[in-house]
This record gives structure tokens, sequence and C-alpha cells, in this order.
């Protein structure tokens, strides 16, 4: 009884307030009557005419704002992206003060990022106004058919409900757009500039358009060989602790959770405490223990193991395969963790059948394991290789890319391609060449994981939903 | 015949259960052991990091004291309450943008999910700190690179884009069964109804990772808090101040307190991880079982 009464109260509630949507703002425009055409120029006419002043005046209010900006900033900005500035800053002597005194000059960083800024605003613009064809077109239909056109509240309600997506998800666009969006349309036009401390471009600088990349594509320049060799390493890197550490957390996983290991609780926590220490802790920790006079080196001279100690950051080699053992360590409790439950799903009768064939557990690691596990967690190696690429904490914080062999060169003999993007940029104000780098990473990621993650199972399956 | 089969095979099972028990306890020595050299090394009485023994000579808790009494070049109970700020807000911001994020990604269709999450995939192909000196200079034209609203700043750049990280929380959501939500529509719930009565009490597990994985976050990260503070000593976290402690001018006199620093934020961490564990391995599984 009281089911049926809830199911007539809210088909009167959802009633109320279906509307018949507009599909797209360009049938509102082919389609729409002349106050709905109308409101491409003037916007939220359509509604206002159609019995929703409140949310026609919320619409005409945005798009007000926006013109005040554009005339007030927005063009003068737009104007000077074009040229990023010219106006030095100048002294000139006040007679009246008896001083000197600065006039204001162009900054071109400044210029850059609101222009950019003004382009990002003009497009969420453009959205609202698409946003506003549609909902007067809506708002037409609805009336003409003679149905209740929703109020102002009852739009709002509808935020809590069908449109709960548009009432959480604002806030947080919002953020993305001015946090993650706006910084990385700024980085990107970067690189087309010249905005570097070659040549003291730091205050004015112009666009140059692909120079940049022609420089560092250049192996003949120091830069460009520097690419060349930091690619190669960071590739190196990635291949090698995606997995090292992934075979080795594997057979850690396999050999703790035998049938026989006793104690497994224990052991398992043996492992995963090191993780519970914040990572930058204890890969500052390592650094410190394998200095040329740390820890490690002075317990193997007491032992008379060496006698002098071990180049572990001082030498091209050592420092490579040191980054790589560390990582190892840093990595490993966590790929227990996460491989433990993935091993713990093949299906256990495989291996019963291979003991009956006598195959020893070399064979089922080779012949079911491997073949198993490199199905299900491919995308998860992905990640772990895209992961490792960008692996800035391991290298920034245990070699900060030392030893420097080519003293001319601007990254070390382990810096990866973000190491040496953080150098460019924070240390050497090489921004244009930094923000070069930081595509190129991009692409070379993009490239290979964005083919695989949209082929891997999860990511189709969930398309099924 | 068959039972000196069967004793040598036991035995040579038994021989390989030692060899590798043997071979457990060296790795777990191996992990265990810097583990141990940061809590010897925060009693330890000798100061600086460059030492002839591996043992301390003598203990002492001087180095846990000295980080909360001297406080005139390195203020390490201001960094911590930075970072308790930085952390509560952040965790709070943070839980609020990732779950609700999940849930319109999980429970509701519109028009620009699917692209929202392909974008979400793209920008986290970018190198995370790409953006880190435009983000500086965007925070510095709003003016939020002054004084006290560094803190502010670093509670936007660590839970701002949070909802690009909604794949946990919407793999748990997922496995929620659609037909509660169906059932309480027929109720007369609004979905903001069913996010806050029905699937936040039935996500428990998932909204305890989430909170807890960002307020450790503030207290391990320390390339962007260094990127916005500068030279802003007094709102470093704790994370810049360890580091610090570790460079030439203070290594000398700061090496053992750096190391009871390390332990003394290790422990709550170490102890939440712990208890993490579990969802570290069963992330993904679901609300309702079977």
């Amino acid at each position: 009884m009281t089911t049926t009464t809830k199911e007539l109260q809210r088909q009167a509630r959802i009633g109320t307030r279906e509307m018949i949507r507009a599909k797209s703002c360009l049938a509102a425009l082919r389609s729409g009557g002349p106050e709905t055409k109308a409101s491409a120029l003037v916007m939220g006419l359509g509604n206002m005419v159609h019995k929703q002043v409140p949310k026609g005046l919320l619409f005409l209010a945005a798009e007000i704002a926006y013109i005040v900006f554009m005339i007030t900033n927005g063009f003068h900005n737009l104007a000077m992206l074009v040229s990023l500035g010219s106006i030095e800053q100048q002294e000139v002597w006040n007679e009246e003060l008896q001083v000197y005194l600065y006039t204001k000059g162009d900054q071109s960083v400044l210029l850059l990022l609101y222009g950019v800024a003004t382009i990002l605003l003009t497009a969420v613009m453009f959205w609202i106004w698409r946003g506003t064809l549609k909902s007067a077109y809506s708002a037409e239909l609805t009336d003409k058919a003679g149905r209740h056109v929703a109020t102002l509240g009852e739009d709002l309600a509808s935020l809590l409900d069908e449109n709960l997506y548009r009432l959480l998800m604002t806030p947080s666009m919002f953020f993305i757009i001015v946090l993650n969006i706006l910084p990385l349309v700024f980085m990107i036009c970067m690189a087309f500039t010249s905005y570097s401390k070659i040549d003291d471009h730091l205050v004015l600088f112009d666009w140059v358009g692909l120079k940049n990349f022609a420089t560092l594509f250049d192996s003949g320049s120091v830069l460009g060989s520097t690419f060349w060799s930091v690619l190669g390493w960071t590739l190196i890197w990635a291949f090698f602790a995606t997995f090292t550490n992934y075979f080795f957390g594997m057979i850690l996983a396999i050999i703790i959770n035998r049938k026989d290991t006793k104690a497994k609780g224990f052991w398992r926590f043996c492992f995963v405490i090191s993780c519970a220490v914040p990572m930058f802790v204890s890969l500052l920790i390592m650094r410190t223990m394998l200095q040329p006079e740390g820890a490690v080196n002075v317990l193997l001279r007491n032992l008379g193991l060496i006698k002098d100690s071990l180049p572990f950051f001082t030498n091209a080699t050592w420092a490579r395969v040191t980054v790589i053992v560390i990582n190892i360590w840093v990595g490993v409790p966590y790929t227990l963790l996460q491989l433990t439950g993935v091993l713990q799903n093949i299906p256990n009768d495989l291996y019963e059948a291979a003991d009956l064939d006598g195959a020893n557990k070399v064979q089922q690691f080779f012949k079911i394991t491997l073949p198993y596990m490199l199905y299900v967690t491919t995308p998860y190696l992905i990640s772990t290789f895209t992961g490792n690429v960008n692996n800035f904490n391991v290298i920034y914080l245990l070699s900060g890319g030392a030893p420097v062999t080519n003293l001319a060169s601007t990254a070390g003999s382990t810096d990866l391609l973000v190491t040496w993007l953080y150098k460019l940029t924070i240390d050497k104000q090489y921004y244009n060449i930094g923000s070069v780098v930081g595509i190129l990473t991009f692409i070379i990621l993009a490239a290979g994981s964005l083919l695989t993650y949209r082929n891997s199972k999860s990511y189709k399956e969930e398309g099924g939903f | 015949m068959k039972g000196e089969r069967l004793k040598s095979a036991k035995a040579a099972r038994v021989r390989n259960n030692i060899l590798i028990h043997i071979l457990l306890a060296v790795l777990a020595f191996i992990w265990v052991f810097p583990v141990l050299w940061v809590i010897m090394t925060s009693f330890r009485a000798e100061k600086g990091s460059y030492i002839s023994t591996f043992f301390p000579h003598a203990f002492t808790l001087a180095n846990y004291t000295k980080l909360f009494t001297d406080t005139t070049i390195l203020n390490f109970p201001r960094m911590f309450m930075n970072t308790l700020i930085i952390a509560i807000f952040s965790c709070i911001m943070t839980t609020f943008f990732q779950l609700s994020a999940s849930f319109c990604l999980s429970r509701m269709r519109f028009k620009m999910r699917k692209p929202f999450m392909n974008m979400a995939m793209i920008l986290g192909l970018f190198p995370g700190f790409m953006s880190m000196v435009a983000v500086y200079f965007i925070l510095k034209a709003v003016g939020l690179t002054e004084g006290n609203l560094i803190r502010f700043a670093l509670v936007l750049c660590y839970s701002g884009s949070a909802a690009l990280g909604f794949q946990i929380a919407k793999g748990f959501f997922d496995t929620t069964p659609f037909a509660i939500d169906e059932a309480a529509t027929l109720d007369g719930c609004t979905k903001w109804q069913i996010f806050t009565k029905i699937t936040l009490p039935l996500s428990k597990p998932i909204i305890i990772y989430t909170v807890l994985t960002s307020f450790i976050g503030p207290w391990v990260d320390f390339i962007f808090a260094k990127v916005i503070c500068r030279a802003n000593a007094d709102q470093y976290t704790v994370a810049i101040g360890l580091w610090r402690m570790l460079e030439k001018e203070y290594i000398d006199n700061w090496y053992t307190s750096f190391a009871a620093g390390a332990v003394l934020i290790s422990i709550p961490i170490a102890i939440l991880f712990l208890n993490l564990q579990k969802f570290y391995v069963n992330g993904t599984s679901g609300a309702v079982k079977g």
C-alpha cells in the first residue's frame, strides 16, 4: 500500500519536472523559434520568454560578466599573447622626488599566463553558451507542448537528483581546470617560446616556433646529445625497474605463500614494515648509508672485505646498478602486496594436474604461473612502466642524477627525463627546453600506453556496463 | 624399496624447506636492516653522519628532545603543526572530491563521463611536476604564495585535482549491486540520498582508505611543498624540514635528530599502513559480499 503511494508521489514529483530535452545546440539554432535563436546573442532571452525568468537572468548575468571582463582585461590579454610584450623595465629620473623610478615593463610569463587563462575562460564561456541555447530550446518546446516548465526551484532540486553529477563534478572540474589543465597548457606554450636563461630571456621572451624541438633533436648540440643519452637511460631504467620488481616480488610472494612455509604472517610483516616508512625517508637514509663514509662502506671496511670505499654514486655504472638495486628494495614490498591476491586466484587444479604429470616447481612456474600472471597483470605492468619513466623520487632523492660525467651537459649519468626536466626548470631556468622534454616524455608514454590501455580487458569490460 | 624412495623424497623436502627459510631470513634481514638502522641512529649519542663503528657507543633520548626544544634554526614543532593542519584540510577535501566523483562516474550516466575518464588518463601521463612551476605562477597571481596563505595553497595543490584519482573508489562502487539503487529510487530516494544514505554506509573500507591515504600525502610529499614554500621557512612542512637536516650545513648537528624525526613520523604511518594492507590487496573487492 505504502509502496504504491510512494510510487505515485514519485511519479507526480518527476512528472512535474520532466521537460522535453533539446538534442543539441545546432538543433536549437536550426529549428528553434525566434526567441531561441535570439538567445544566441542575448543569452537567457528564450528562457525569460518561456516562464524561466530567474534562470534566464542568470544566463544573462554570466554573459554580461564575460563581456565586461573581455572589455576591461580580456582583449588586452589576447592581444598581448601575440607579442608577449616588448616594453623593457626602465629607469627614469624623477625631478620632483630626486630619485630614479622604475617604469613598469612587460613580464612575458604573466602575459602568457593571462592570455592562456583568457582563452580557457572563453572556452568555458562557449560551453555555457551552448548550454543556454539548449536550455532555451527545451523551454520553448516544453512550453509550446503545453506542459509545465520547470521553475528555478525545481531546477535546483534536480541538482540533488538526476543532475547530481553537475553539482558534484563542477567544483572538481573547476580545480582541475585551474590547477591541472591551465598549468599544462601554459607549460606546453612555453615550449614554443624563448623563455630561458640562455641569452637572458627570463623577463621578456618571444614565440620561436619549433626551434626548441630542433635544438633537442639536433644530436650535435650539447642539449641534443644529452637528450638522447638521458632518453636511453630512462628506457633502460624503466625496463629494469619494472621487471626486476615484478619478478622478484612475484617469486617472493610464491615462496611466502607456499604450503610448507612457516610463519607466513611474520615474513610478510618483515617486508611490509619497510614500506611503512615514508619513501623519502628510507631513500634519504639509503643515500647516507651508501656514501663513501657511510654505514655500508664502514661496515665492509671494518670487516676487512674491502680496502677502499665502493663508488656507489661516484662511478657511472655503479650508480646505475645501485639505483636499480635500491629500487628493488623500495618497490618489492608493494609488488608483494599487490601480486599476492592475483597469485591466489590462479586455479589450484592447474598445479595439481601438473604435479600428477610430474612437472617440477620450476617448470610449473614457467608453464603455469608466468603465462597466467602476464596475461592478467598486463595493465598493471603498463602503469608500473609509466610510473617508472616518471619516477622522480627514487632518482632525485637517491643519487640526484649523480655522477656528472660530462661537465658541459646539464644531466648526470642517472638522470631520468623527469629529473632532468626538474633540473632544467628549477635549477637552470631553461623553461622552454624543460617543457619540450616534458612534452616528449608525454608523447613517448602516451603512444605506448594509450593503445595498450584501450585494448586491455578491464577498460573494455567497464564499457559493457 | 618404495619406503626408501619416499624417505629420500621427504628428506629432500625438509632440506628444501630449510634452505627456503634461511633464504627468507636473509632477505627479511636485508629489508628490515635499514629500518633498524634508523631506529638505532635516532638513539645514538655521538653526533654526525660519519661514524667509525656500526653500533652506537652510548644511547640517549637527547635527539628527540632536541627536535622539540631547539627551535632556533629548524623549528620542528612548527613544521609539525603546519603539516597537521594541511593534512587535515586536504584530507577532508580530497575525500569529498574523490568519493563524489567516483560515485558520479560509477552510478550516473552523463555525456561527459567517458571524456572525463579519458582526460584523467591523459593528464596522468604528463610528468606530475611539469606543471608545478606553472601552478606556482598561478597561485602567485592569485596572491596565495605569501604568509599563512601558503598553507591554503598547499591544500589546494594536494586535493584540488583529487577527482582525477577516482579509479580505486569507482572500482569499489561498481561492485555494489545497481538493484539497491533502483529499489531506493522506487522508494522515492533522490540520487543525493542514495549517495549519502546507501552507497557511503556500504563503502566504509574505501572511505577509510581514501581518508588515510589523503591524510598521509602531505607528510611524505616534499617536492610540491618545496616549490610552493620557497624561502618561507615558517611555512615548511615536516618533509622539507627533514630534507634540510641532511643538507651540508646541518648534517653534522642534525643527522641523529633527522633519524628521530623520521621515526616519529613513521610510527603513525606504519600503524596506518599495517592496518591498510588488506585494502591494498582487496582494494577492488566489493561492498556487498556473497
